[in-house]
């Protein structure tokens, strides 16, 4: 019983962390082009220099 | 597939070709301003389909004047680009320049869906609940009792409560929406079964009592939702392609005022009485009445007429027609609310019967099943009350009679069957827009189509080349590739690469054809009477007769050309196979008799209604539907419009017009008509399934029902007997997938002009 006091609370806070995870990835939009991000890691980062950081 | 070859993958030539690239001032109408001088416009790029394409793209974008950022989307093929300054930067040079074909985007379908990303929440919150609940509740199933178990339980209503506010409420609005309109859907048994399991779970709870339903209640939601979610994401990737098509319709015009100045008005602002400048290449924004200039006008969208027709000073001329050759001015008639287009959309709205009157499937089977199943729970709890008398008990059982009748596998029944089968459909190129259309296609016995443009590609195509002389032929080739009339398009696909003809001027009339002069020899191509001017009338008029297409030298007619239009590929297999699944076939065209005879020949239709107007079309399938019949409209043009929204079920091709491929329920994105049997296929081979399904949760609940009403269920039994028959439903959806990957595949993509093609890299 004693160590259900904080087994639980520790198994759903990780839970909760990866649903909260989740729902920020879903949030920023790394959601909408699932496509292009499995293409984007084989595009040299030299060629993007120029374009800077993006937010969207 | 391989990877980019830019140019040999233009998506829809067909439409693409004739229409010029927008103008800056349509540009600009279609941006979204973003504030401090930055514009944001969304292009849609139909080609992309790899890494080396987005950093093709966006190097090039980037490094143009005035562009802050271009971020190509993969996923939706399309590139916004944020720009700031006045002159709006040449996007569609440099994506031209590159290969790739690009069309605008209207601003208000850039919308961000909010229904998805609400489902996805749900669903994650819905699995996050059941993932959690059911360890706790297998740790009571295996034996945790007293303190324990009551620990477990109000920790398991408490992780319920988000799901069931956060997921259950979608099916709650949904109910509380059909029993406010006295209607019934599958979303009533579900929200009742849910809320009653959570609420006498908590009863129990509160009691230290044994059996508690909480992870039944949010495992149900958690399946159904991620069924409720495929269906809408496969609809949401199908109107997303079709979106993506290009415009056809104007989105403005350049209206001369009295001043002389010239300014691009869009659509909705133009006004009778204004005039208007019509480059070739542009569509006319309304009707309207020629002021001056000459050229040739391709109605096929508007009326159906496979063949140009010449226009000059003085002519009426429709909205949504194609100006080919010539610049015009034309005066506006009417404003665009008044237009042609309009009216269709008006004769459309009227029409719409079929498709409103018709209930889903899923929704007729609750309207049966709900009270059956209500029933049968009051009746539980009436007899255990007369038979025990003990109130508490009664309750109990009759609530777990319906929370395991809770219709999980009927509520994915449906769903998970035409997720598949639109699946299936979309990678052959067909675009499924509304989940009851494949349940409406199964059910038709009559299919109606359009001629031009549909059972034909509306492109001309030269008949009689054997019997001309090469070297005139060639001759003709080289001048027809300096126009952008239909005739002369497909003149020109007999040019020669290696010895082209040196002219020394080459000039367009508008109206009439081609002037070409070399070595002191004057060529023409063009109209009989124009090009042969000292041949004798009707001389040598062996394809029709004073009409008809020539090229002359010097005034004398050297050959004579004839065109017929080109079917579209597979439309005679199409039309065969219609046959062959028991569907009579029959064509209704706004064009003449003659064109429609030979065409009806040519495919094997046995009957057509030749010289239709749009309301003849509506007529004729209101005639049909009122004989009993389930009409498939599949058609293209502005006229068909009405017709596809009177039909039960209707299917355009990419091709057509802007209004009718909204108004559609399939849109097919490659040129092959064996789309529209494939889709039928498809169709009937879903709704077989769809039964199957329906039956087979019946069949669970026969089991069930029993064992729940004589009181021995307990939330093990629930949550193993409802995983299993969600399971057994979904696998016998995906045999859909199975038996269509095991047959030879009905449509191959013979070239690679499709958009489908290329989002499957």
């Amino acid at each position: 019983m004693t160590t259900l006091v904080y087994l639980i609370p520790v198994a759903l806070f990780l839970g909760a962390l990866g649903l909260s995870g989740f729902l920020w990835a879903l949030r920023s939009g790394q959601y909408e082009d699932l496509d292009g991000a499995a293409e984007r890691i084989l595009i040299e980062p030299d060629a993007q220099d120029n374009e800077g950081q993006r937010s969207n | 597939m391989s990877c980019c070859a830019p140019g040999a993958e233009m998506a829809l030539e067909v439409a693409a070709a004739a229409s010029a690239p927008p103008s800056s001032e349509e540009i600009k109408l279609a941006s979204r301003f973003l504030g401090s001088d930055i514009h944001q416009t969304d292009l849609s790029v139909p080609t992309v389909h790899c890494g080396a394409c987005i950093q093709a793209i966006e190097a090039a974008l980037g490094s143009v004047e005035n562009v802050e950022s271009a971020r190509v989307n993969l996923s939706t093929k399309r590139v916004s680009v944020r720009w700031h300054g006045d002159s709006v930067p040449p996007f569609f040079a440099v994506l031209g320049r590159l290969g790739y074909q690009a069309h605008l985007f209207d601003p208000e379908i850039h919308e961000k869906d909010r229904t998805l990303s609400e489902l996805i929440r749900a669903v994650a919150v819905a699995g996050f609940a059941a993932g959690n609940i059911m360890l706790l509740s297998v740790s009571v199933w295996s034996g945790a009792e007293g303190p324990t178990r009551d620990l477990f339980h109000w920790l398991s209503a408490l992780i319920a409560i988000p799901a069931l506010a956060f997921a259950g409420g979608i099916y709650f609005r949904s109910a509380a929406n059909a029993l406010r309109h006295s209607r019934m859907n599958m979303d009533v048994p579900i929200a009742v079964g849910v809320s009653l399991a959570y609420a006498m779970s908590l009863y129990e709870t509160i009691n230290h009592g044994e059996h508690a339903y909480f992870d039944a209640s949010v495992s149900l939601l958690f399946f159904l939702l991620i069924g409720r979610t495929l269906d809408h994401v496969m609809r949401e990737r199908a109107r997303t392609a079709v979106n993506g098509l290009s415009r056809l319709a104007a989105r403005g015009s350049i209206v001369l005022r009295d001043d002389g100045t010239r300014e691009y008005v869009p659509v909705a602002e133009l006004a009778a009485g204004m005039r208007l400048l019509i480059a070739a290449g542009e569509r006319i924004p309304v009707d309207g009445d020629i002021i001056s200039g000459n050229s040739d006008l391709d109605c096929s969208i508007v009326s159906g007429e496979s063949a140009p027709k010449t226009v000059g000073a003085g002519t009426h001329v429709q909205a949504g027609t194609l100006n080919l050759t010539g610049p015009l001015t034309i005066e506006a008639t009417a404003a665009a609310k008044d237009s042609f287009l309009a009216e269709m959309v008006r004769l459309m709205e009227a029409a719409e019967g079929g498709r409103s009157r018709y209930r889903r499937i899923a929704d007729r089977v609750s309207a049966l099943y709900a009270p059956v199943v209500h029933l049968a729970a009051f009746v539980t709890f009436l007899g255990w009350m007369v038979a025990s008398g003990d109130w508490h008990r009664a309750m109990t059982i009759a609530i777990a009679v319906l929370i395991i009748t809770c219709p999980c596998a009927l509520g994915l029944a449906v769903p998970i069957v035409q997720v598949v089968a639109a699946r299936r459909l979309f990678e052959a190129g067909v675009m499924v827009k509304d989940g009851s259309a494949m349940e409406r296609l199964a059910a038709i016995d009559a299919a109606v189509f359009d001629k031009t443009g549909t059972l034909t590609l509306g492109l001309p195509r030269l008949v009689n080349a054997a019997s001309i002389d090469p070297a005139m032929l060639a001759i003709a080739a080289d001048m027809a590739a300096h126009s952008r009339h239909p005739f002369s398009k497909a003149l020109a696909t007999y040019g020669n690469d290696r010895s082209r003809t040196k002219f020394d001027r080459v000039q367009e009339e508008p109206g009439f054809g081609i002037e070409a002069f070399a070595g002191g020899d004057t060529w023409r191509l063009g109209r009989r009477g124009w090009a042969g001017w000292k041949a004798r009338t009707g001389g040598e008029g062996k394809y029709g007769g004073l009409g008809g297409t020539v090229l002359a030298k010097n005034g004398r007619i050297v050959a004579c050309f004839a065109f017929e239009d080109a079917t579209r590929p597979d439309a005679k297999a199409a039309v065969g196979r219609l046959k062959d699944a028991g569907i009579p076939v029959e064509m209704l065209s706004g064009d003449t008799a003659r064109a429609c005879a030979d065409a009806a020949g040519i495919l094997g239709i046995d009957s057509f209604v030749p010289a239709l107007l749009p309301s003849g079309k509506v007529e004729r399938i209101e005639t049909l539907a009122r004989a009993g019949h389930k009409v498939l409209m599949v058609g293209d043009g502005l006229n068909d419009t009405p017709a596809l929204g009177a039909a039960h079920v209707s299917m355009a091709p990419a091709t057509a017009a802007d209004i009718g491929r909204k108004a559609a329920d399939f849109v097919f994105l490659r040129e092959s008509l064996l789309a529209v049997p494939l889709a039928l296929d498809v169709s009937r081979k879903a709704g077989r399934l769809i039964r199957q399904n329906v039956a087979i949760a019946i069949i669970y609940n026969a089991f069930a029902v029993p064992i729940a009403i004589l009181g021995h269920v307990t939330p093990l039994i629930a949550a193993i007997a409802m995983s299993a028959s969600s399971l057994i439903v979904i696998a016998n959806a995906l045999r859909l997938q199975a038996t269509a990957k095991a047959a030879p595949d009905a449509a191959p993509a013979r070239r690679r002009t499709d958009v489908i093609e290329a989002a499957h890299p």
